[in-house]
């Protein structure tokens, strides 16, 4: 069997490995050479050196989103995170109809984003009229209206997650902890979460990788209003890319900064967690 | 063991296939044998006339045997598409700027049209969008946009069109109406939205006209600082706008182009703004029942000022495209505004006004509104909004004006004083 596997590796590898140079190292690799450009089309491009660079940084509308979507994405980071934990536990309790709420927690993340955006943009939008106001008209009405958004969203995925980590706590473990008298409270802290741990550091990666890459969300939710003062960085570089004559190489630069700062925290992130985690 | 190798081998070789399979699309059209060499293929920007152009790409195709393909972009994404459809291998050979902001992003890829067949048909040469010596792009529909107005309920307001030759009076209409708006049972404005879909009326089409004037009044037709000098008429318009639409001005930023649209054909209000393209959708408040109104901003000798009338689509043909293709491509052209098919489909289904020598009398009854104030002298509005320096500049403007409207202090109208008057100077030296 071992050596099948390995005889007929490129058959399973090179599919996919073809669909992922294709659609995510040649892109990568064009755009990092974009941002050094001048360019209208990309296949058109004029190198012009660093001066994308000093654009894009130079951007306080940029630097705005900078400090807008940190904010936004330790917020939802712990939001996420907390209700998930607590949906799981609770739903890993053996209650009646535990199969219907998972269900039903989870089935938000099956819809697209845009179509998100819009449909909360109808709710909020419903319930601030009321009171003679708008989500287009103060940045911090659509910061919560996003929390709240991707918190609907994507905590049934986290949920989900959660559950698994869960359910592959050994029994023993447990009831050995109980048998020497630990209370819930030192239960939860010293043996279920140090267990846990694989599972928080995946679900914090996603969350916070997620909550910086936002895009569609907030797109179609605030679409940056009033005044840019709600855009994240994703949409940042979207307008900057299409919003001015010649500034496409500037918007590619911002995209290059971005994903660097989002490898960053990610990594940095990872290794926090992972620090944490112990041999079962 | 043995089948479970052949059964690996055929998934995985069925997944091969697969992607195979989805890489090798074939192009549109390019696989149809003909005698003509070249093909055309038009980014098409009016979503509205998309119908139209598919049938007469196929009477082409039908006559000449040159394979035509149109694809249309959705409202407001053509800059998007015709990005990346220009990035293709199979780039579009037809497509349109919108003047000369959008034509600095695209001249390089523009062919000079000076010698072509359609630049002969040009009724004027003002109507070509030319880059220094080298004529760029050529218009091919003549708008007018204005207020639109539903005949009926003035009327019934106890008004004409007369009655209405400056904004004073217009604002004295606007408000009587207002105040007997429970009476009336109508608002003098539709919604004046500032969703995406309807926003452009105002930061674009609206803020054309203290632009007008003030280009008109410095004598030039583009500038990279704008004063601002006539920027008290245009919160004046929109103060009138905002103040008695059928919606509270809070509610402008979740207003849709929709919406206003659904105003003004359920009779729910008498003045609209907006231009002739909008006839198909507002048909059913009946042909005798509709009419256009110069947008009047409180400007000294306006009773002299006409609608708003100009183009923003100029056709352009992709230079890199092949020798054959581009020759196909001006071929298209000129069939489209010189043969009887296609001016029929453009004057006649698209019911555009085309700047060419073979021109029909529109039916729309807007073209023929705004015709009349050409007739009886009075000065036609340029668009000079192809020369706001960028979209940013544009949004910037509309972020503000949705802020004002909310909260109507002069504190919100300096903002939008800055990002009209400040952001076009940031724009245009940020446009390189």
């Amino acid at each position: 069997m071992e050596k099948a596997i390995k005889r007929y590796m490129p058959i399973f590898v090179l599919p996919t490995f073809f669909a992922f140079v294709l659609g995510f190292i040649v892109p990568f690799i064009m755009g990092i050479w974009l941002s050094f450009c001048k360019f209208t089309t990309v296949t058109d491009a004029k190198f012009v050196g660093i001066s994308n660079y000093i654009d894009a940084l130079g951007d306080t509308v940029f630097r705005h989103s900078f400090w807008y979507t940190v904010l936004f994405a330790v917020i939802s980071l712990a939001v996420i995170n907390v209700i998930a934990f607590a949906l799981g536990m609770a739903l890993t309790k053996e209650l009646r109809g535990t199969n219907v709420f998972r269900t039903v927690f989870f089935m938000p993340n099956l819809i697209g984003g845009i179509v998100l955006g819009y449909i909360w943009q109808l709710i909020f939008n419903g319930i601030l009229e009321k009171y003679g106001t708008a989500l287009a008209l103060n940045e911090w009405y659509g910061f919560w209206g996003l929390i709240i958004l991707v918190s609907w969203q994507q905590i049934g995925y986290m949920m989900i997650i959660y559950i698994a980590g869960l359910q592959s706590i050994p029994g023993d473990v447990m009831e050995a902890a109980e048998i020497d008298g630990a209370t819930r409270w030192q239960r939860l802290w010293k043996v279920t979460i140090p267990m846990m741990m694989p599972s928080i550091t995946i679900c914090m990666f996603l969350s916070i990788t997620n909550g910086f890459k936002l895009f569609d969300q907030n797109l179609s939710l605030t679409a940056g209003e009033p005044s840019k003062m709600s855009e994240m960085m994703a949409l940042n570089i979207f307008n900057t890319f299409y919003g001015r004559t010649g500034w496409e190489g500037v918007g590619q630069a911002k995209a290059v900064l971005f994903f660097l700062l989002v490898v960053m925290i990610g990594m940095l992130q990872l290794r926090a967690t992972r620090s944490k985690e112990v041999q079962q | 063991m043995k089948m479970k190798k052949l059964l690996s081998v055929m998934i995985a070789s069925a997944m091969v296939a697969g992607m195979a399979a989805g890489c090798s699309t074939p192009s549109g059209g390019s696989s149809e044998k003909s005698d003509a060499k070249g093909k055309v293929y038009y980014l098409n920007f009016k979503p509205e006339a998309d119908d139209d152009w598919q049938s007469l790409a196929e009477a082409y195709t039908e006559e000449t045997g040159v394979p035509v393909t149109v694809l249309t972009a959705a409202s407001g994404e053509y800059e998007k598409t015709l990005k990346s459809e220009m990035a293709k291998s199979d780039a579009p050979t037809l497509f349109q700027v919108n003047g000369p902001v959008g034509l600095a992003s695209w001249k390089d890829y523009c062919y000079d049209l000076k010698d072509s067949a359609i630049a002969g048909e040009l009724t004027d040469d003002s109507f070509a969008l030319m880059d220094g010596e080298k004529m760029a792009g050529i218009a091919y529909v003549i708008e007018n946009y204005g207020i639109i107005y539903n005949k009926g309920l003035l009327e019934k307001a106890g008004y004409s069109a007369k009655d209405i030759t400056n904004f004073d009076s217009f604002k004295n209409v606007v408000e009587d109406i207002t105040k007997r708006k429970k009476e009336l049972g109508f608002s003098a404005f539709t919604s004046a939205g500032m969703d995406g879909s309807s926003d452009w009326r105002f930061k674009t089409h609206l803020a054309n006209l203290p632009i007008y004037y003030e280009y008109k009044e410095d004598g030039i037709d583009n500038t990279d600082a704008i004063k601002g000098t006539y920027l008290d008429n245009y919160r004046q318009i929109w103060d009138l706008y905002i103040n008695n639409a059928t919606c509270e001005p809070t509610a402008l930023s979740t207003k849709t182009a929709d919406d206003a649209t659904a105003d003004f054909v359920t009779e729910e209000a008498v003045f609209y703004q907006n231009g002739t393209w909008e006839m198909n959708n507002i048909a059913d408040v009946g042909e005798d029942n509709l009419g256009i109104l110069p947008i009047y901003v409180g400007i000294k000798g306006e009773e002299e000022q006409g609608v708003c009338t100009g183009t923003e689509n100029y056709w352009c043909v992709n230079s890199k495209a092949s020798e054959d293709d581009i020759q196909a491509t001006m071929d298209f052209m000129n069939w489209c505004v010189t043969s009887d098919t296609g001016v029929e489909a453009m004057c006649k289904n698209m019911g555009f006004v085309i700047p060419f020598s073979s021109n029909l009398e529109s039916d729309n009854v807007l073209v023929n509104e705004a015709n009349k104030y050409m007739e009886n002298g009075k000065a036609p509005v340029s668009w000079n909004f192809s020369t706001m320096p960028s979209e940013e500049w544009k949004n910037g403007v509309g972020s503000a004006l949705t802020a004002y409207a909310a909260d109507q202090s002069d504190a919100n109208w300096e903002k939008v004083v800055t990002a009209f008057v400040d952001g076009w100077a940031a724009e245009a030296a940020a446009a390189k």
